[in-house]
């Protein structure tokens, strides 16, 4: 049974699952470079500002968003006075 | 020490209510004492697949707003011991689930369950968050099919930062990917994902793989969780995922040939 289906495969000329597997691939890689890139630039602005100014965790607030075909990072550093 | 297990996918439709109803009673049966809540609330379908649907009569946001007690709004299960159902609202939307309060029900049921088993809603928004947020460990539900596969990785990025095991810098929730709705002889074909290939792409441990079956949709049009049934491969297959997540090595299945599924099944 299965070598008849495999005999068959043969015949049909392009295997979704392979092309589904290699898009996935791609897009999943990209989805997760993009969701780590935040956290991450918070963290390294927070050490750089904290060179210069005691601040908290979350003396520092960073939104994404989308605006048409750009993205706008907005940034909001509250410094002790 | 009680678990909280949130059975989450991102995508609708790929078999969360299922397994949570399937996953629930697998428990039970073991005699573990297991509740399973539904947060898909305004939609409320884990009463109707576990075929409680007309003993409701206090929901799990009434519980949240102290409007009944949590005995008042659990539902016994009449099949099996051990094993509680809190039904989800039909009236209200999901805005009505507030972290407190779903923590003090939690904290609550935690002193009189083994298993807590949250069945997520569709979607990554306020809903889903609400039902991982407490999790210690997941079930992630995942169809071999693009858009299942995506949505599942998002749900996997939204496990490690936005529960509270994350935000609290706690050990990790603990994944476990569950592949359903499987067709081996599509697979074959080339025409759907393997096990492995979703494997490779979403890299976290496989706790089980549910073939796609009619005797679900049977089941569920009679509202008797699949695991009551283990002459069917779906209900063995949630059957070894719970002997899996317990720990537990059942033995390799091989699928039913013609034969056997002709000759060799009870009458
Ligand atoms: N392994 C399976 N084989 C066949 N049908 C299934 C399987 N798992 C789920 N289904 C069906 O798919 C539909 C959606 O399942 P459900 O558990 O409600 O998904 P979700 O809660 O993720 O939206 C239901 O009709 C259910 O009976
Ligand atoms: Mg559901």
């Amino acid at each position: 049974m299965r070598f008849i289906e495999h005999i068959f495969s043969l015949f049909s000329s392009q295997k979704s699952a392979k092309l589904a597997k290699e898009r996935l691939q791609i897009i999943v890689t990209h989805d997760r470079r993009k969701r780590r890139y935040l956290p991450l630039l918070q963290q390294e602005l927070l050490d750089v500002v904290r060179k210069y100014a005691s601040i908290d965790d979350d003396d520092i607030k960073i939104h994404l968003e989308k605006q048409g075909n750009y993205e706008v990072l907005e940034m909001n550093i509250a410094l002790p006075k | 020490m009680s678990k909280i297990i949130v059975i989450t996918s991102g995508k609708g439709g790929v078999g969360k209510t299922t397994t949570s109803a399937a996953f629930a009673t697998g428990l039970a049966l073991r005699d573990y004492k297991t509740i399973v809540i539904d947060f898909d609330v305004g939609l409320r379908n884990l009463d109707l697949v576990m075929g409680c649907e007309r003993r409701v009569v206090y929901d799990f946001i009434n519980v949240i707003n102290g409007e009944a007690n949590i005995n008042q709004a659990l539902i016994k299960d009449k099949r099996v011991e051990n094993l509680f159902i809190l039904p989800a609202s039909q009236t209200r939307n999901k805005d009505a689930l507030t972290l407190k309060g779903i923590a003090r029900v939690l904290e609550e049921l935690k002193k009189n369950f083994d298993y807590i088993i949250c069945d997520s809603p569709a979607g990554i928004e306020h809903g889903a968050i609400m039902a991982m947020y407490f999790a210690d460990e997941a079930l992630i539900v995942t169809n071999p099919e693009v858009s299942s596969v995506r949505d599942s990785d998002r749900i996997i990025g939204m496990l490690s930062s936005k529960t509270r095991r994350a935000m609290q810098k706690m050990p990790p929730i603990k994944e476990h990917l569950l592949i359903t709705r499987y067709e081996q002889k599509r697979v074959n074909k080339g025409e759907m994902l393997s096990i492995k290939d979703v494997e490779e792409i979403l890299a976290i441990p496989l706790l089980g793989v549910i073939p796609e079956s009619l005797e679900i949709l049977k089941a569920s049009n009679s509202g008797v969780p699949i695991t009551y049934n283990k002459e069917t491969d779906a209900g063995q297959a949630y059957l070894d995922v719970v002997a899996r997540f317990l720990g537990e090595e059942p033995p390799k299945r091989k699928k039913k040939g013609f034969f056997r599924r002709w000759f060799g099944r009870k009458l």
